[in-house]
């Protein structure tokens, strides 16, 4: 398909990215394309100038930050994924970049235009509330850093303002005894998530001491599965508590789960055990190899 | 006076699996499509689609548009209507009361499809066209939609065309044997009513023209993304009025077709329409959405099936009816597909004494359907394979067993089956044989067992098939409606240096012939595969083709190959006589030199003999100068591929989940010219046909809508999805074929569909699942599943 037209413009620097996002109203932040580009081709969206931050060269990285990863937004999924320091004490998020659409997408795809699009069915978002991570957003007069749980807001919807740009993500590092995984039921053609989960847990002593789990694909956003949490802490870490846990996320799914031509709202809502199940296994599994 | 030859090679390159001539352009991306031509002074031309499966048409405003930047004219069906002609459709099965609508390029008063053409835009830069599109206003008054085949011919469904009462197209039988007595004398009827769904063909590359019209010459030059061009150049000729001689149409590279380029539609037309009009170039090429709407889609049919057969499983009969839909309009081979490929196959490779099965053609508004890969045998094969399966399942007997039972003998020359066709050659036991042992069949049932314990569903299908190949012969073409022959013809020119020409009016996109047709004349000649050119799809260097589709370029178009090289070699054997002073009868071949008899150093290379004949200085009394030959080739009979594919999955009893574990195909296309390519094909085959299996369908919701419309949502086959193929084959020559080829195009997708399926099943064989709606999404299994647990 072919855009609508639209003004192209470049910024090489996070300033520069505000004084064009404050001159032309409307325009829309380019960072990889994979998520921006589609919409411009399908015309579902037709932005009058879309600002290319690409060459944003402080955007792209992943460095240590205290007890945390600080992940650039211009960061892509390949490289996330390929990321030692990622893959060790963000296993979970290492998987889900993995994961994204296929390895096209994931060389020119991003983590901070990925979270800024909010897709329901992306998997980033359900890792970043999973791990407690946080969103960090630029604004003309300084940075806020917003938590994961709190940044994604509703389907294609995120607390970012219309003059903030994503800068980075944030996340909390595994220390010994904590295991993280995110497992995925993809839809065949897009490779979106049908039903995700993601889980952090922390074993002491074969017993599950903390409890992270989100779940996304089947709901408007990425949430925390907080009754699972509950009804895991304290548990043995082993199948028979997975599974009666895991059961519990149908009080987390609410009344608004998504259905569509490939998979019903009931479906999907009956896989969501499943999945969290095997990814509380997974987290457990390499908890216990940290 | 000598001219140096390239060495001929030296092991036989027929039946060598040597690498595709065609690859490094491909892979390296410098291969032209059509949408990679640009002419001066062209235009580009975007289409306005309808939104609605089906309205009238109250009026269209196109002011807005005309007046848009770079916008060079605005056409609707009213301007085009008159000047173009009805679309034809070229397959007019006889004694069907077949009823075809008019289906115009542009609609005029009524759409019958979302995506049917409305409009056209020309600007002068693709996106100037895009934007102006947006500018046409088009007042519809929507009508109901009907999407099912079967629900469209029931009495009160929306109706399409006044043409047609009923929406019914066309109602076609075949019948053979004692049907009644059949199922009257049957002990065991099995029964399935079975959803063909509509599938996608989704070429790599959308379809497009690029047309140039010169009135001063009154010629239309046309690069059009087809399977045909000189079919192309016929219709074109028909609907545009331009005549044949001044009509040019060339088929670049072609980015597959699997059946979709087979069809002239809409798109092609209105190119040729707006050329001819402004007289400027005009290019169009579908988007990716567009494709999924105005290209033809396959399969699409409701299947009620049923079987007799004896308790100790000797099928007696099969009788069948079917609503295939056609979508809102005939598309080019459209009828032909449902009841000549499909009705006529359900015998497979079976004895089967009766055999009834009436086809009911519907209209439905939906994108119009056609062939797709396997084009009625996929729905033939999998109706037989699972009433089998059925058939084991009721009387308890091993599946593989019962059809042992059932299988025809092996034969070598001629097979006649209840639906009146003669297969050429078979040896059914041999390959199912071949597949068992590869698979280790009685091991995997024990695994099966033991996996079944553990609370692990693993299941085996087994799928046989005889498909119809080499289409066919022109007398039988017209017996069944076939608006066109079915022979094929060749030309092979040598030159001077020894360089041969190759000129075929077959049109490969993706198969390989540019590789295998240089193979078979090497192979005959003795010449370099590298010093054969093998030239296609441009109507005006190539000599009349039908083109390829049915598998039928190598079973066809590679015999005419055949018997022109041989004419060359009987000419160069009489040259060779004649500067060898010898008697023509003592004139020996063998690699690449004629000699006489006894006395191999007396030789002549074919080179030499390329070089004497183009030189004519010392010709026979009578011989022709040049070394050129010419065949048109009308096969005596189909060719009749077969095979036995056997998949192995597991399934996963808490999401539904099918894994394919292992897939064996063996088949058997006669003799190969190239195995590696013959491997390819099974390859690509096998996997649309897992692709319908397990994951593609076109979705269209009551209202006719498609909600599969782009590549987020119809899920085609990944690699990462897909298991190691096993493809192994057995070698049953045609007897009537010059080279002993059958066709390997489609065998892969006419088998794999019900091997997998079967597969499935066996494996839910402790939930007592029977049939699952295509494709096997999780959820569907997971339902029947969970189904099965509450029994």
């Amino acid at each position: 398909m072919f855009a609508a037209n639209f003004e192209y413009l470049r910024a090489t620097s996070l300033a520069e990215a505000h004084r064009l996002l404050a001159a032309n109203p409307g325009a829309k932040l380019l960072a990889g394309g994979h998520s921006l580009v589609p919409l411009l081709k399908l015309r579902l969206a037709a932005p009058p100038a879309v600002i290319d931050i690409g060459p944003i060269t402080e955007l792209r990285g992943i460095a240590g930050q205290g007890d945390s990863l600080r992940i650039g937004a211009l960061t892509t999924h390949a490289a996330v994924a390929a990321s030692a320091e990622v893959r060790t004490s963000a296993a979970a998020l290492a998987e889900a970049a993995a994961g994204v659409g296929d390895p096209a997408v994931r060389n020119r795809g991003t983590i901070g235009g990925n979270i800024a699009h909010a897709d329901p069915a992306s998997d980033l978002p359900t890792v970043l509330v999973a791990l407690d991570a946080a969103v960090v957003a630029v604004g003309p007069k300084g940075e806020r850093t917003i938590p994961a749980a709190e940044f994604f807001t509703g389907i294609m919807t995120t607390a970012l303002r219309d003059n903030e740009i994503v800068a980075a993500v944030v996340v909390p590092m595994s220390k010994r005894g904590v295991g993280s995984a995110y497992v995925k039921f993809a839809h065949p053609a897009s490779r979106y998530a049908v039903v995700g989960a993601a889980a952090r847990v922390a074993v002491n002593k074969g017993t599950c001491a903390e409890v992270q789990v989100a779940v996304g694909g089947l709901v408007p956003h990425a949430r925390r599965a907080s009754a699972v949490e509950r009804a895991l802490t304290g548990q043995p870490a082993e199948a028979a508590s997975f599974q009666a846990a895991a059961a519990r996320v149908r009080e987390d799914l609410g009344g608004d789960v998504n259905g569509d031509v490939f998979a019903s709202a009931e479906y999907r809502a009956a896989m969501a055990p499943v999945y969290v199940k095997r990814a509380l296994a997974a987290a457990a599994a390499r908890a216990g190899l940290t | 006076m000598s001219v140096a030859a390239t060495a001929p090679a030296p092991a036989r390159v027929f039946g060598s699996g040597i690498r595709r001539r065609e690859d490094p352009r491909l892979l390296t991306g410098t291969a032209l499509y059509t949408a990679d031509f640009t002419l001066p002074g062209q235009a580009y031309a975007a289409i306005l689609r309808s939104p609605h499966a089906h309205a009238r048409i109250r009026t269209i405003d196109t002011a807005r548009a005309k007046a848009a930047p770079g916008v060079v004219a605005v056409f609707t069906g009213a301007d085009s209507d008159g000047v173009l002609k009805p679309i034809p459709c070229a397959w007019l099965i006889p004694n069907s009361n077949l009823k075809t609508a008019p289906y115009r390029p542009m609609a005029t008063d009524t759409v019958r499809f979302v995506g049917d053409a409305v409009a056209v835009v020309v600007a002068d830069s693709d996106h100037q066209a895009y934007d102006a599109l947006e500018l046409i206003d088009v007042d519809y008054a929507p009508l109901p939609a009907v999407v099912d085949p079967q629900k469209a011919a029931e009495a009160g469904a929306p109706h399409l065309h006044e043409e047609a009462p009923g929406n019914i197209a066309f109602h076609w039988t075949v019948a053979g044997g004692d049907i009644d007595a059949a199922f009257t004398s049957a002990d065991v009827v099995v029964r399935d009513r079975i959803v063909q769904q509509r599938l996608i063909p989704t070429a790599m590359e959308p379809r497009g023209a690029l047309a140039q019209y010169v009135p001063a010459t009154g010629e239309l030059t046309l690069w059009n993304t087809t399977q045909n061009p000189h079919i192309v150049r016929f219709i074109m000729s028909v609907v545009t009025g331009v005549p044949e001689d001044r009509l040019r149409v060339i088929a670049p590279e072609v980015g597959g077709g699997f059946g979709s380029k087979i069809p002239q539609i809409q798109g092609d037309f209105i190119t040729v329409f707006c050329a001819m009009q402004l007289g400027r170039p005009v290019k169009w090429v579908e988007t990716r959405s567009e494709n999924y709407v105005s290209t033809t889609h396959g399969r699409d049919h409701v299947q009620e099936v049923e079987l007799a057969a004896t308790t100790d499983g000797r099928i007696l009969g099969v009788r069948a009816t079917v609503w295939a839909g056609m979508g809102g309009y005939l598309s080019t081979a459209a009828p032909g597909i449902p009841t000549i490929l499909h009705g006529l196959m359900l015998s497979g490779p079976y004895q089967i004494p009766a055999i009834k099965e009436d086809v009911y053609g519907v209209y439905t508004t939906t994108t119009p359907v056609e062939a797709y890969r396997g084009a009625g045998r996929p729905e033939a094969t999998y109706m037989l394979e699972r009433l089998v399966d059925l058939l084991a399942d009721e009387i308890k007997a091993d599946p593989v067993e019962v059809r042992r039972r059932n299988l025809i003998p092996p034969f070598e020359n001629g097979h006649a089956v209840a639906t009146g066709l003669t297969y050429d050659s078979g040896d059914y036991q041999g390959a199912l044989d071949t597949a068992l042992a590869q698979i280790g069949y009685d091991n995997l049932r024990t695994e099966q067992a033991a996996a079944r314990a553990k609370g692990r569903y693993i299941g085996i299908g087994v799928s046989m098939y005889v498909e119809i190949c080499g289409l066919g012969p022109s007398q039988v073409a017209g017996a069944v409606g076939f608006q066109g022959g079915l022979w094929e013809s060749a030309i092979v020119r040598f030159h001077p240096s020894g360089k041969v020409h190759v000129f075929v009016g077959i049109s490969p996109h993706g198969q390989g012939e540019e590789t295998t047709f240089a193979q078979v004349v090497a192979d005959e000649l003795g010449v370099a595969v590298t010093d054969v050119k093998v030239v296609h799809g441009d109507t005006e260097n190539t000599p009349m083709g039908w083109g390829t589709y049915g598998s039928r370029a190598t079973a066809v178009g590679g015999a005419a190959l055949a018997i022109a090289t041989r004419k060359i070699k009987e000419k160069a054997r009489l040259l060779t006589s004649h500067l060898l002073e010898a008697a023509v009868e003592d004139i020996d071949y063998a690699d690449g030199k004629f000699f006489v008899r006894g006395s191999p150093d007396k030789a002549k290379t074919i080179q030499d003999i390329a070089l004497m004949a183009n030189v004519a200085w010392n010709l026979p009394q009578g011989m022709e100068a040049g070394l050129e030959a010419s065949s048109f080739y009308d096969p005596p009979n189909f060719t009749y591929p077969f095979g036995t594919h056997i998949a192995v999955v597991e399934v996963d009893p808490e999401t539904g989940h099918v894994e394919l574990k292992r897939y064996v195909a063996v088949d058997d296309c006669g003799r190969q010219i190239n195995p590696t390519i013959v491997e390819g094909q099974v390859h690509g085959g096998v996997v649309q046909g897992i692709g319908q299996a397990l994951w593609e369908q076109a979705v269209y919701d009551q209202n006719g809508q498609l909600l599969t419309g782009s590549l987020i949502d119809y899920a085609i086959p990944r690699a990462d999805l897909l298991p190691d193929i096993d493809v192994r084959s057995t070698v049953t020559p045609s007897p009537h074929h010059p080279l002993g080829v059958k066709g390997i195009g489609e065998a892969g997708t006419i088998a794999s569909t019900a091997a997998v399926y079967n597969a499935v099943i066996d494996a839910l064989e402790p939930f007592t699942v029977r049939s699952i709606q295509m494709p096997l999404t999780p959820e569907r299994v997971w339902r029947a599943i969970t189904a099965g647990k509450g029994a």
